[in-house]
């Protein structure tokens, strides 16, 4: 494709620029992977470097420094106590301490079991006191996983703080030999309010985000190579063991499975289809039609502009779970949507909106639609203040020009519109396809497909790839290292669709059209 | 006379009076579809013949039978429960999401850009996997089943500081000019915060104790995962999911109903008073996100 200079670029058109952008984004893919390479690369080496670095700074501070110091390397905040700075020597010594406890009492068993997740399982073992088989329960093959992650973390964490002392020794050396004096502890303290106030703010947030936020998912990427399940549950039934890659193996494998039903590969594809499909629809009806009723109250000669948004607002108040529920049931069967259209006679027979496997697509448009009840006034929200942010002179004198309302639209309201909201509609897009809520109480995944089933926990036609990731732990074989491929992937996917919409969003190149 | 020539015969006036009339019925129509739900779920809650699902919305027979059953069930346990969680949650969370977003909108540090890239790719794995060890982790503690509210709780507030981006939005709103000022009367970093910023915070905290009071009521995963059947530790939304199972609706519909609008009220009430600052917020911050 050929590379286009900027002025012939702002030539094209609307739809050509967006094509131009795309044909180059696919094209740019190869070069785009290999600069990756290239840069994970450079990164090895400047890792390395870095690490050379470190490892001749430490070196050199032993070599150099004085006798505080190199008792240092052992022990941690020595040099910081000799010199008068007992705040930080304590803490430094304490975290040794706990440190070296810990792994001599837990951590090193911890570690050592870490390669084979446990090696004895619960046993039988017979009680000649009471004449009876008692269950004897051994490793723990849960605990073996989750605090082996935990000691990784904590040996990263000393082999910093330890960096962090040597380094502390050096600085202090060097102030004392300019003939300055050390911080005291009471200025150390002060700095937690004043210039490290930044990392007294963030260590509370950060904590809870690592323990559990990253902790977790890590632990879960983990699970995804073994074979953790209900009847593995590495305890009280029977340990669980790395399996390698055979977990991916079986979700994206064609052969089908037992009893004529599909292949995991063929329903993941249906599933990951019908999610982009729902991620698509949901954001894109929401956002034009909550403009259009955004539009439609801004309007001049609209009464009561107040009271329509007023109305709409409320409906955001009423927890979701209670509309959704309310609505679903109105759906059903003998539900008052079937009622009345029976008393109107428009219809004889009752309508089955989510149980007809026959019709999957009545129930997923239904889904898409009701979604549209919930999703306007939010929408209606957000774009009404942008809206009336849209400096009026560019409408007035476009109707100078006479150009007619569908053209203002098109050509002012649209383009400012997507240009301030790009970013917005991407999270909502990401967040659609992860919208358990809608989905799992509308329909719970409803009507079931039949041919899916053998993938366990019986996939529906509206399930999206999180609700089927929700019914397999909750199942009732609880297979979470298949849980846990499926939530890598939708990782993936969902990566790679901000990658090409961020490549690909006006935002990023037309930065200046409304400035 | 046709259509097309009276049209060209009315003045610009009277076409938009047309138009205008009908985006006024249009919006009618509009608030009706969204209201009906609403309608319906009270009026039903105050039907006492058929304590099932039927076809019809007008009770033949009214009473407040239905609200009065909800105190034989467990539902003051399940509303005291996500009460709780809700107040708690509103607290704490306010202050941690406060503490990041404040930290990340006005101080500029090494670590900085790698931290929100950090969250951003943290971000799109699904949360609920986490769900899985979790759950395991809070049983040893002895938080989940009958006690689950504690357990929820933390859940709840633990990563919330992921969610800053609304408040960060408004605080670099806030001009940097303030704080330079303060610093050179001699100002820690820490009273900056408390004396400057947040009495010029107000929209943005109110905006963000809202959401977080609103977010337990509503939350499902989470709330079944912990609760694992055992209804003294369900929240509202649990509990009366389960009413509306196959095998309970026959009897529980309008209970369901009558439970629902006692969990909107408080929420709604709280929302109509606050309802200014929820627009500030999500005007303001959800587009720069």
């Amino acid at each position: 494709m050929a590379q286009l200079s900027d002025l012939e670029y702002l030539k094209l058109s609307k739809g050509k620029k967006f094509g131009y952008r795309l044909g180059h984004f696919f094209t740019g893919i190869p070069k785009g992977i290999g600069r990756f390479f290239l840069k994970i690369w450079e990164g090895l080496k400047k890792c390395g470097a870095a690490v050379g670095r470190e490892a001749a700074d430490i070196v050199n501070t032993f070599v150099h420094g004085d006798w505080k110091t190199k008792l240092s390397y052992l022990v941690m905040g020595f040099g910081c106590l000799a010199r008068g700075q007992i705040l930080r020597g304590i803490l430094f010594l304490l975290f040794e301490v706990v440190f070296i406890g810990y792994m001599i009492l837990s951590g090193g068993y911890w570690l050592s079991m870490l390669p084979s997740l446990g090696k004895t399982g619960p046993s039988k073992e017979y009680n000649e006191l009471l004449d009876v088989y008692v269950t004897k329960y051994n490793d723990n093959s849960f605990q073996i996983l989750l605090y082996g992650v935990l000691t990784i973390f904590f040996i990263i964490a000393f082999i910093y703080t330890w960096r962090l002392n040597i380094r502390q020794n050096k600085i202090a050396e060097k102030i004392l030999a300019s003939g300055k004096k050390l911080k005291s502890g009471k200025e150390d303290l002060r700095s937690i309010v004043d210039d490290q106030f930044h990392k007294t703010l963030l260590a509370l947030p950060m904590t809870g985000i690592i323990v559990f936020t990253l902790l977790p998912i890590l632990f879960m990427v983990l699970v995804a190579f073994t074979n953790y399940d209900g009847t593995h549950n590495g305890y009280t039934n029977s340990l669980f063991t790395w399996v390698g890659l055979d977990n991916f193996n079986t979700m994206l494998s064609w052969s089908g499975g037992a009893g004529g039903t599909q292949s995991y590969a063929a329903t993941f594809g249906e599933v990951l289809l019908w999610t982009l499909i729902w991620a698509f629809f949901a954001t894109f009806t929401n956002y034009f039609l909550g403009m259009f009723v955004a539009m439609a109250i801004n309007k001049k000669g609209i009464r009561f502009k107040k009271g329509w948004r007023t109305i709409l607002v409320l409906t955001i108040a009423i927890p979701q779970f209670i509309s959704l529920l309310y609505v679903s049931k109105m759906f059903a069967k003998n539900g008052i949507i079937n009622g009345f259209l029976m008393d109107m006679g428009w219809i004889t027979q009752a309508i089955d909106f989510f149980g007809d496997a026959s019709r999957p697509w009545l129930a997923r448009i239904t889904v898409i639609v009701i979604n549209i009840w919930i999703g306007i006034p939010y929408l209606m929200l957000i774009t009404t203040g942008i809206l009336m942010n849209i400096p009026a002179d560019l409408y007035e004198s476009a109707k100078i020009d006479g150009a007619s309302g569908w053209k203002q639209y098109t050509k002012i309201t649209l383009p400012y519109m997507l240009f301030v909201t790009g970013p917005y509609l991407l999270t909502s897009f990401t967040g659609n396809m992860n919208n358990f809520n809608v989905i799992y109480l509308l329909t719970g995944g409803a009507p079931t497909n039949a041919a899916a089933s053998s993938a366990s926990g019986s996939v529906g036609y509206t399930d999206l790839l999180i609700t089927w990731l929700f019914k397999i732990t909750t199942g009732a074989e609880s297979q979470y290292y298949m849980a846990s491929v499926i939530g890598i992937l939708v990782f993936v996917v969902v990566a790679l669709v901000s990658l090409i919409v961020y490549n690909v969003m006006p935002s990023t190149r037309n930065e200046e059209d409304f400035r | 006379m046709s259509e097309a020539t009276a049209k060209r015969h009315m003045g610009l006036k009277a076409s938009r009076a047309v138009t205008n009339t009908a985006i006024h019925i249009l919006l009618i129509v509009i608030s009706i579809i969204w209201l009906i739900p609403f309608v319906c779920i009270v009026l039903q809650s105050f039907r006492v013949e058929n304590s099932g699902q039927v076809g019809y919305v007008l009770p033949k027979v009214w009473g407040t039978d239905n609200y009065s059953n909800l105190f034989q069930t467990d539902f003051p346990r399940w509303y005291t429960n996500t009460f709780v969680a809700a107040l708690i949650t509103a607290v704490l969370q306010t202050v941690i999401v406060l503490c990041m977003s404040y930290t990340l909108s006005r101080f500029r540090f090494k670590m900085r850009q790698p931290l929100m890239r950090f969250m951003l790719i943290l971000g799109m794995f699904p949360g609920m996997l986490t769900m899985i060890i979790l759950y395991r982790v809070l049983k040893d503690l002895g938080m989940t089943q009958a006690n689950a509210t504690p357990g929820l709780i933390l859940v709840y507030i633990a990563s919330s500081g992921m969610g800053y981006y609304v408040s960060k939005g408004f605080f670099d709103t806030i001009p940097t000019s303030l704080d330079e000022a303060a610093r050179i009367d001699g100002a820690t970093r820490a009273q900056i915060l408390y004396k400057i910023i947040l009495p010029l915070s107000k929209p943005i905290v109110i905006y963000t104790i809202l959401t977080a009071f609103m977010g337990p009521w509503g939350d499902y995963v989470f709330a079944r995962y912990i609760a694992f059947g055992a209804s003294a530790g369900k929240n509202v939304a649990v509990g009366l999911y389960d009413w509306l199972s196959k095998d309970q609706i026959s009897n529980n519909y309008t209970m369901f109903c009558a439970g629902g609008v006692l969990v909107a009220l408080p929420v709604t009430v709280l929302f109509m008073f606050l309802q200014k600052y929820y627009v500030e917020g999500v005007t303001g911050g959800a587009v720069k996100g």
